[in-house]
């Protein structure tokens, strides 16, 4: 691989480092008695409110639906989120390193494939806390269930409830749109002679060109 | 007559037709000037969801309380229980607010709450804290105005009728006390009434304040002639250091006051080097003497009051003290003593004066300066009164009280027989424009009016009768407020507005300096009381003896336990109730069949306390007080008592039918 695909790669893999920092998704309710409104930030390793007792508050409104209780530490995605992203980070880092273009194109497809399953993800999560309802709740409203929307906004009940990307989606995007603009460019603009090369020699072989 | 017209009718059939009609000017002695409904409605007018831009804090007079307004519009925002029980919140009933009412005199249900004070940085209000004086059993509390609600209280002793208080000096050093009343020093002293002027003192009490936490400590106290000290005021800028304070019955009468009082042409205004004072007291120049008081504290960790009794003060004699107070002798019983924005002028209202006296602070240290002395009493020389006058305000209707200014060259007095307010230049001494007051003013306001920076917008005046302002609602009527415009050259009347108890006084302070402070919600998590209960999962009632404790949580919409059973006749119970709310404004309430303590109102996070002994066997309903969500009707609950003896065990549950 041509070094400024290499760097490309490196830099695809260091831009999901801001993950770990900003939330990645939001969900806002808004509601007569909420002017302020409340919500959730989604992080890849927490579960956060837009104000400090949000998620409280959240849990008291769904409770008289019978929605079971967020809990932030029983989410197992939580805990599993932050390896998968060290392991595309680690992994693409070292891609990077080797040099070799197979490693790019696979690391890009199991992006792909794990941002695909993650949406499956959180659209399972959010059928799962919109229709398993506690047979015991104060309100029933026949045929309503209270699945939030997987992008975009929807009315439940007296709240609306609003699903966005946030800052951190903008990242994982950007981080694959440049390590598929790295392969592309490995691919169509004649840089394809290096691959399978180790990356010493592509190195060498830049120096000397 | 004329007034009913533009401020009902016309505003009712659309306020077009009197957008024209402009100024209108009535008769002698006060010329009334009026705007037309239109315009005063707009200038008053706050969109709903639209804030107001200065919150005003009105004492509460008998009521004892603390009522807190929105300028321009006059809406009630909130009373804040202070002196007096407050059976819609609690206060006072439950037990950790008792113990913020005991006194000397043991638990004081009620009190006469006169003179707020805003703390001030530098000569301005800063919404640190709001003080306030207790009249009928003396005392200075403390409101914190980040929750609005009273924190401390503090006993003033050798005090009857702390009235000349609880003002503030410009950087909040002090705030002070003065006795209305002079009375014999020994707490239980059994005197005739007429060795008043053997027996009888006055005293000025100088309390320091800590910076930091706002706590109030008495630092000294001065030992005064027995007259009535009425109102104090400390002086700003070159004054800063000086406390000033009416005098009235130096004539030291002590029955009919109102015609033995009044005799002297003469009065005066005390003066007071607090600086000085506090210096001779680090000097040792104050002795101690033995008294007692009550100094009550709300600890914010564990919401409980720390009631201390304290048995000694530290009091500073005049004589022992040279140079640090001075008599100005000033006309006819003196009611308000008030320190313009430069700190120049010290401008007193004789009640029964023909003119408005206006002292000169410079003047006043020259003739101190030069000894220009008329006598001395009890080592407080008497200053000359030509050597401290820096002018009369003639023709000032009767009855001038108190001062404020507009920090553009001007001061309105209120008068009380002509029921008016007066408003005069500070460089020519005369009046400029007058305007009525419906009916029969005290206290004036404007915010900022007492303080190196006055806004100068508007002002409050707050009378004492309201007669036919109003729709009637019997012969005890409230008392109005009347909002006047005083951006202009003249006054206009805008508003007129019913109050809550009897507004002696009123604070203002811009909305946009306190509202970023104020809170939201009581963390739970730094809720330390010894009894919260902070998870669902740690609700219990636990019996030691015949003291049972119910650990009770409130959160939407139910009651942790709502059912007890085992409970016995003798028993005493606390209900120890934490809400575990951490949304703004979610308030839940508690109150049980039969309770002597009536009920008990919790903000989000609050644990408090309410007593039970009950006094009859059977079942006891229990329920939310306050609206707090959809299934509010449902927030409900069973006790079970069961006759002395009974072998009922102590159980409780919530859900598991």
């Amino acid at each position: 691989m041509k070094i400024s695909n290499r760097i490309l790669f490196a830099l695809a893999a260091l831009m999901l480092i801001p993950l770990y920092f900003m939330p990645f998704w939001t969900i806002s309710m808004k509601a007569p008695q909420f002017p302020e409104g409340i919500g959730m930030f989604i992080y890849i390793n927490d579960v956060t409110g837009h104000n400090r007792h949000d998620i409280s508050s959240i849990n008291i409104l769904n409770h008289y639906i019978g929605m079971q209780e967020i809990d932030v530490e029983a989410i197992p995605e939580i805990r599993i989120m932050p390896w998968i992203f060290a392991f595309m980070i680690a992994s693409g880092i070292i891609g990077a390193i080797a040099g070799y273009r197979w490693i790019l194109l696979s690391w890009l497809v199991l992006f792909i494939v794990l941002s695909i399953a993650g949406i499956i993800d959180y659209y399972l999560w959010g059928y799962e806390y919109g229709h398993n309802l506690s047979p015991d709740a104060p309100i029933k409203v026949p045929g309503m269930s209270y699945q939030p929307p997987l992008i975009g906004t929807k009315q439940l009940l007296n709240i609306k409830a609003s699903s966005w990307p946030y800052w951190g989606s903008l990242f994982i995007v950007l981080s694959m749109l440049t390590a598929g603009f790295a392969l592309y460019r490995e691919k169509f603009t004649g840089a394809g002679k290096n691959d399978g090369e180790p990356a010493v020699t592509t190195l060498t072989s830049e120096v000397s060109a | 007559m004329n007034l009913s017209i533009f401020t009902t009718k016309k505003a009712l059939l659309g306020g077009l037709l009197v957008v024209a009609a402009g100024l209108m000017i009535a008769g002698c002695p006060s010329q009334q000037a009026m705007i037309g409904s239109a315009d005063a409605a707009q200038k008053t007018y706050v969109a709903p969801g639209d804030y107001d831009e200065f919150y005003t804090f009105m004492s509460g007079g008998y009521s004892g309380q603390v009522s807190v307004f929105g300028l321009p519009s006059g809406r009630l925002f909130k009373v804040i229980p202070v002196f007096s029980q407050d059976p819609e919140s609690g206060y006072g009933y439950y037990e950790e607010s008792k113990a913020l009412l005991h006194t000397t005199y043991g638990f004081q249900p009620w009190d006469d709450s006169h003179h707020p004070h805003l703390s001030q940085t530098n000569g301005v209000a800063d919404g640190r804290w709001l003080f306030i004086n207790a009249n009928n059993t003396p005392r200075i509390a403390r409101i914190d105005l980040t929750t609005f609600e009273t924190k401390e209280i503090i006993e003033i002793p050798n005090t009857g009728g702390n009235h000349g208080s609880s003002f503030v000096t410009e950087n909040t050093e002090y705030v002070v006390g003065a006795t209305r009343f002079s009375i014999p020093f020994e707490p239980d002293m059994d005197v005739p009434i007429d060795s008043y002027k053997e027996n009888f003192d006055g005293a000025l009490t100088f309390l320091k304040v800590d910076q930091e936490t706002g706590k109030m400590n008495i630092d000294f106290q001065m030992i005064v002639p027995p007259y009535n000290y009425d109102l104090a005021r400390a002086g700003k800028g070159k004054s800063a250091d000086w406390y000033f304070f009416t005098t009235y019955n130096t004539e030291q009468a002590h029955t009919l006051l109102e015609i033995n009082a009044s005799r002297n042409d003469k009065d005066f205004v005390a003066a007071v080097n607090w600086k000085k004072a506090a210096e001779y007291v680090r000097e040792g120049r104050a002795k101690k003497m033995s008294t007692e008081y009550y100094h009550n504290t709300y600890d914010a960790a564990t919401s409980m009051v720390v009631s201390t009794k304290k048995n000694e003060v530290l009091v500073l004699r005049p004589e022992d003290a040279p140079g640090i107070m001075y008599f100005l002798p000033t006309p006819k019983s003196p009611h308000g003593v008030d320190v313009d924005p430069t700190g120049e002028y010290l401008v007193a209202g004789g009640k029964l004066a023909t003119v408005i006296p206006v002292h000169s602070f410079s003047k006043m240290l020259e003739a101190i300066e030069n000894e220009d002395f008329e006598e001395t009493i009890n080592g407080i020389p008497v200053l000359r009164y030509e050597a401290t006058i820096a002018g009369e305000v003639e023709n000032p209707g009767l009855g001038p009280l108190h001062t404020e200014f507009d920090g553009k060259g001007y001061a309105y007095t209120s008068v009380y027989i002509s029921s008016e307010i007066v408003k005069w230049s500070l460089e020519t001494f005369e009046v400029v424009d007058r305007i009525d007051a419906y009916y029969s003013i005290g206290h004036l306001m404007i915010p900022g009016g007492d303080t190196k920076k006055p806004y100068g917008k508007y002002m409050v005046g707050l009378t004492k009768t309201a007669k036919d302002r109003y729709l009637p609602v019997g012969p005890k009527q409230n008392h109005p407020a009347q909002l006047y415009d005083i951006s202009g050259d003249r006054m206009q009347l805008l508003l007129d507005f019913p109050t809550i108890g009897e507004p002696h006084y009123a604070q203002a302070i811009s909305a946009a300096k306190l509202r970023p402070n104020i809170k939201q919600i009581y963390e739970l998590e730094d809720n330390h009381h010894p009894h919260a209960t902070k998870s669902v999962n740690n609700a219990r009632v636990e019996r030691d003896g015949d003291v049972v404790r119910v650990y009770m949580a409130t959160i939407r919409s139910n009651f942790r336990p709502d059912n007890i059973e085992g409970i016995r006749l003798g028993d005493t119970v606390y209900f120890h109730i934490t809400n575990l709310e951490q949304e703004w404004d979610v308030v839940h309430g508690f109150a049980i069949k039969g309770g002597q303590m009536g009920e008990v109102l919790l903000a989000p996070g609050q644990t408090k306390t309410l007593k039970w002994t009950p006094t009859r066997t059977g079942i006891y309903p229990f329920y939310c007080t306050a609206f707090c969500s959809a299934l509010h009707q449902e927030m409900q609950g069973y006790v079970r008592v069961s006759p002395r003896g009974s072998d009922v065990p102590l159980t409780f549950r919530t859900g598991n039918l």
